[in-house]
């Protein structure tokens, strides 16, 4: 870099220890509830636990995965994410497709875009939200969490910006070659727009996965819970536990706070592998969508 | 000519089509559902056939006696995560960007988005343990410095403070990114000027720097706007209790007890609908300030 003085030095030493420590304040938590997990129930309850494990245990992991509860939830999750996330994208990508072009060469763009982007200003709340999806009759069906959200319009936007900012002129020669909307949508933007499309896939899957509020009021019964709602009901809500009376007299290496560790982590632990490599690509992605001039 | 024109179009129609449906279902069909706020709207009767009684739950609504308790609360949050979120990834951003070592950076990049993509009910679990008074590792710190156990999550004092800290723990790296960004887009030649000038590193951030991010930072204030009824109801629900309603009960979770767990749908409809009515006005002027300061649009 250049000239380093004194105190430019000091100032680097300075700034690196404090943006490690501001990393290590974000890892640090996660690292002590790992750390929970993996302890016996007497070292955790006695506070002895920082962030290592002490008397190293996976049963507290045993348990859990050994109960129904933790994985039929997990499957749901699972299966939430693979149709919610498919159906989503399909509908990002067809509905940003026509909304790039412009209004001279599609009339009803404008009337259209309207009609989406005034969603994304009004909504009716809660209830109203609640009574139309009982009145569609989703209530308890996974539906119930993949078609009210399905339309992402924020998620359009960005991809219709993406769509404006590519070759005119590619589209034009496509065109002439004889090539459909359909052609042109599927076989030239689609590839071109990798980078985008990977943020937005990411972002879906992430959403879909996070999200707890719906699978709580809409699925009727604990059964259908959706990993997160699950987590809900018993990490957060502390009325609600996964071992009972009986369990307890039996185990004593397992306690809730270990138990609860084990969850958390566990629901933690997709998105923790999964997000370090999918970074350069939401880096770009939220770039485009947030500042453009 | 016009009929080929027409045909041509006719996919495109058809590309928007169950977008649309969907849409007008389950976006639009809320918005009209809304009028159950002025009606006495009971199950049994349903949607249709419920009695109306024109604003009453308005004014009941401004009968509750925490109503305005509740509105303080959300404002005082919500502001407050505001200017925190707007502040911190600022500065972090100016410390990245002077961070020699690109593989250093990048881990650090690394570690700060993290907590963004988790959810609150994962970052509610680390919390609750911990910030518990008994067992919580941040107790036992404060404990090695002689400070009694605070129970962060069940004190009145403590409640929005934690909710504020914690929420720019969660977001304050994910938000350095489009700062980051805003810094790759200014000219390498105005740093090389200043240092044949003799500028010194902080007067470079100063005028080099930090007018570079304006832009975005006025953007972004701009937009925020919008969120001053929002306080953050998914963080709020998982931490929150009984015992600190007084200082942590917002709008949003108001709306959820009076609806969902007391069932009074119309009450809570129409508590919605001011927000919501209060909400349009600030985004719609917030994004017309933000068109005309920074010349932003969102399509």
């Amino acid at each position: 870099m250049m000239r380093t003085s004194l105190s430019g030095r000091l100032f680097n030493g300075f700034n690196a220890v404090v943006l490690a420590l501001l990393a290590l304040l974000c890892l640090l938590p996660l690292v002590q509830v790992l750390a929970v997990s993996l302890s016996s129930s007497t070292a955790a309850s006695a506070g002895a636990v920082k962030l290592w494990p002490v008397d190293l245990t996976f049963e507290s992991y045993k348990f859990v995965l050994g109960k129904p509860e933790f994985p039929r939830a997990f499957w749901i999750s699972l299966e939430r994410v693979l149709l919610g996330a498919t159906i989503n994208m399909l509908l990002t990508i067809t509905l940003a497709y026509p909304l790039s072009k412009e209004p001279a060469a599609f009339k009803g763009r404008t009337a259209y875009v309207w009609f989406f982007v005034l969603t994304m200003l009004v909504g009716g709340g809660l209830i109203p939200w609640y009574l139309v999806i009982k009145a569609a009759g989703l209530l308890g069906s996974i539906w119930a969490l993949v078609l009210p959200g399905a339309v992402n319009v924020f998620n359009v936007v960005l991809l219709l910006n993406f769509f404006r900012g590519l070759p005119r002129e590619l589209e034009e020669a496509a065109f002439v070659d004889g090539a459909g909307h359909w052609t042109i949508l599927w076989k030239l933007f689609v590839p071109l727009s990798m980078p985008a499309l990977a943020t937005l896939i990411l972002f879906t899957v992430v959403g879909h996965w996070n999200s707890w509020f719906d699978g709580l009021i809409l699925m009727n019964t604990p059964e259908k819970y959706p990993l997160q709602s699950y987590l809900q009901t018993v990490v957060i809500n502390r009325d609600l536990s996964l071992i009972t009376m009986a369990d307890a007299a039996t185990l004593s290496q397992v306690s809730d706070r270990t138990l609860k560790g084990a969850q958390i982590f566990l629901a933690a632990l997709p998105i923790i592998c999964v997000y370090p490599f999918l970074q350069r690509f939401f880096i770009k992605g939220v770039v485009v969508g947030s500042v453009k001039g | 000519m016009r009929f080929a024109r027409t045909r041509r179009q006719l996919p495109l129609h058809l590309m928007v089509l169950p977008s649309a449906a969907l849409v007008l279902i389950f976006s639009y069909g809320p918005i009209m559902g809304l009028y159950i706020a002025f009606q006495k709207f009971s199950v049994v009767k349903g949607m249709f056939h419920s009695p109306w009684n024109g604003l009453d739950n308005f004014d009941y609504m401004f009968s509750l006696p925490d109503i305005w308790q509740v509105i303080r609360n959300t404002l005082l949050i919500a502001c407050l995560k505001i200017v925190a979120g707007l502040a911190v990834p600022i500065v972090v951003a100016l410390l990245l960007n002077e961070l020699g070592n690109r593989i250093f950076k990048r881990w650090i990049q690394t570690l700060i988005y993290l907590p963004h993509f988790l959810s609150w009910i994962i970052l509610g679990g680390v919390l609750i343990d911990v910030l518990s008074p008994t067992s919580g590792i941040v107790n036992q710190l404060l404990g090695a410095f002689g400070i009694e156990p605070i129970f962060f999550l069940g004190s009145v004092r403590w409640f929005p403070a934690v909710l504020v800290v914690s929420d720019v723990w969660k977001e304050f790296g994910f938000s350095t990114i489009v700062y980051l960004a805003a810094l790759t887009g200014i000219n390498p030649a105005l740093y090389e000027a200043a240092v044949i000038d003799g500028a010194s590193r902080w007067k470079q951030t100063l005028n080099i720097t930090l007018p570079g991010m304006l832009p975005v930072i006025v953007l972004l204030a701009t937009l925020s706007l919008g969120n001053v009824l929002n306080a953050g109801f998914d963080q709020i629900f998982n931490l929150y209790s009984p015992q600190v309603y007084e200082s942590g009960d917002v709008i949003d979770t108001l709306v959820y007890r009076l609806g969902l767990e007391q069932a009074q749908y119309s009450l809570a409809t129409a508590v919605g609908l001011l927000k919501s009515a209060v909400s349009v006005v600030l985004i719609s002027a917030s994004y017309a300030l933000a068109y005309r300061l920074a010349n932003y649009r969102i399509f």
